[in-house]
């Protein structure tokens, strides 16, 4: 099936909120320095999936799973594993930029201070900001708000705020939702050049966009009771072009979701 | 005006809306000028009080020196040899509201960022109207508190305490204030959208981290707010120093000794049988314009300081 080098692992995993299910079973395997997406109509747990990861959901007072979420073959959900470790090596961009209300150098500087990072501080903040080529944009404005910047922008220095922190993995949760067709190019763009370093997992309602960026596609749907079930997982190639599983057909070709 | 409507003929002119009268004058313009006469009540009290504070402060003024006032430090008008140094009164009242700071900020602001970012909802139900009723609690009974329960028991740690002292008032004005710190700016803190939380615990933040590094700074214009609200309320707190910090106006910021704040002194004249008019009477006016000033000084800090910092988020 696919060449195995995975960086995260699920296996026969369901998450609870309360009574409800609303991710059902799944298993799945995220490649190393490849993208990821996670594609799949609005409510099939995709979200909730990519949150699991780097256990975002623990904030949530109801949330409970079975089985496993592994990273680099380490079951994260391990009563010994603490939260802030996982988060700190597995990065997270978010629906709509949400800078803080600091200063641009700041706001990447945040990640950095706080994880007890001793080198420059000053060259780490540049080189961030350059990854996530924007440094051109802020670099004669790095004390100004970063509430100051356009929403792509905004979006581009929560990616550097994220890179930062020198995660292994960032997963992005419809990171171009909220952005114009142009800073979403810019986006697109960026996810590419940094595949060759990270391994990315990206939650997408826009098909295209999986199609274009992605290596591998993963299709969550609810049928009944099974919400976020994986219906199909493979290449995004095969998946956009020749899906094996009629549901996947009849999604991608706009006939529900 | 109706009835010319009616008679035209429907397709020519536009339908006549049946707008409700009162006494010929459109309803909604009755009740508009109803509603501004409810909010002019309040903003003519408010020229009213100043206006009389001003007019009897300055006929006070016109026989005693306002420099000798403000620079003063010994404050007997009851006596037969007068002395008029509202430093005595401004210092009882300085020591007695900043001691209850001491108190309330820290054991506030604290108690906030539990019930905002540590709490869960069940113990948060539990807490915030616990804390809530405090400041129900009447200002007398709190000063009976201070006095017979607080007091004693500085008394028994050190017998040098008076029985009257301005730190037994603080410590319980500290704590009739602490609802207040502490609910306004819980209310700022869970303001802070949960994106800029969330954004922080996705960095790998502890939640000691996101509370002080991201909530605090976000909501700093709504707790700074609530400090100065509280302060305010301090300042102007009249029974419970009446009755624990006594009534003598020692120029000093020593909390062990007896003292007497520019509210307590207004209550003693006001009790007593200094005749309307007197030059005693007066003294309360003056008093209460200087009080007044302070209020109002701390309520233009608090606009300052709310727009000056102020992180916005949206």
């Amino acid at each position: 099936m696919l060449q195995a080098d995975p960086i995260l692992q699920t296996k026969d995993l369901s998450v609870y909120y309360g009574a409800n299910r609303v991710v059902t079973e799944v298993s799945l395997d995220v490649l190393r320095n490849r993208i990821t997406a996670i594609i799949g109509p609005s409510g099939t747990g995709k979200s909730t999936l990519l949150r699991c990861f780097n256990r975002m959901n623990d904030l949530i007072p109801t949330f409970h799973l079975s089985g496993e979420v592994l990273f680099e073959g380490n079951n994260l959900y391990e009563p010994t594993v603490d939260a802030t470790d996982i988060r700190y090596q597995i990065g997270m961009v978010f629906q709509r930029p949400n800078p803080f209300p600091k200063s641009i150098f700041d706001n990447v500087a945040f990640g950095p201070r706080i994880n007890g990072y001793n080198g420059n501080l000053a060259d780490l903040v540049e080189w961030s900001l350059q990854r996530a080529a924007i440094w051109d944009e802020v670099k004669d404005r790095l004390k100004s708000s970063a509430l100051s910047l356009s929403g792509g922008q905004q979006q581009r220095l929560c990616i550097a705020r994220t890179l930062a922190v020198e995660p292994t993995v960032i997963l992005m949760d419809e990171p171009c939702s909220s952005l114009d067709p142009i800073a979403t190019l810019a986006i697109e763009e960026l996810m590419r050049e940094l595949s060759e370093e990270y391994s990315i997992v990206i939650v997408t309602h826009n098909m295209q966009q999986a199609a274009r960026v992605s290596n591998y596609t993963a299709f969550l749907m609810a049928e009944g009771d099974r919400v976020g079930q994986l219906v199909e997982f493979g290449e995004s190639r095969q998946i956009f072009t020749n899906p094996q599983d009629e549901r996947t057909e009849a999604y991608i070709t706009g006939r529900f979701g | 005006m109706e009835e010319q409507a009616n008679s035209h003929d429907r397709s020519e002119a536009p339908r006549p809306r049946n707008r409700r009268m009162w006494h010929g004058v459109p309803l909604e313009r009755v009740i508009g000028f109803f509603l501004f006469l409810c909010a002019a009540v309040s903003v003519l009290t408010t020229i009213g009080i100043v206006a009389v504070l001003v007019w009897e402060a300055a006929q006070f003024f016109g026989e005693i020196s306002f420099f000798d006032f403000i620079t003063g430090t010994k404050w007997t008008p009851l006596f037969a040899s007068k002395h008029f140094g509202v430093l005595a009164l401004v210092a009882g009242t300085v020591q007695t509201a900043i001691g209850a700071m001491i108190v309330a900020l820290p054991l506030g602001l604290l108690s906030a960022i539990f019930m905002s970012e540590y709490a869960p909802n069940r113990i948060r139900g539990l807490v915030k109207p616990v804390l809530e009723v405090l400041a129900g609690i009447p200002t007398i009974v709190y000063g009976f508190f201070a006095l017979l329960f607080i007091t004693p028991l500085l008394r028994d740690v050190s017998g040098g305490i008076s029985v009257f002292n301005g730190l037994s008032a603080s410590i319980v004005m500290g704590i009739m204030i602490l609802p207040m710190v502490s609910s306004l700016s819980e209310d700022a803190m869970r303001a802070v959208p949960r994106s800029l939380r969330e954004g922080a615990y996705a960095l790998g933040a502890t939640k000691l981290e996101v509370s002080t590094q991201v909530v605090i700074p976000a909501a700093l214009s709504g707790i700074v707010a609530s400090f100065i609200l509280a302060m305010s309320r301090a300042i102007g707190e009249t029974m419970i120093v009446t009755i624990a910090a006594g009534q003598n106006p020692n120029f000093t910021l020593n909390p062990l000794v007896p003292i007497e704040t520019m509210t307590a002194f207004i209550v003693q004249v006001s009790q007593g049988d200094s005749p309307t008019g007197t030059l005693e009477f007066k003294t309360i006016f003056a008093v209460a314009l200087t009080l007044f000033v302070f209020t109002l000084f701390m309520n233009l800090l608090s606009q300052y300081i709310v727009a000056r910092f102020r992180e916005a988020y949206e």
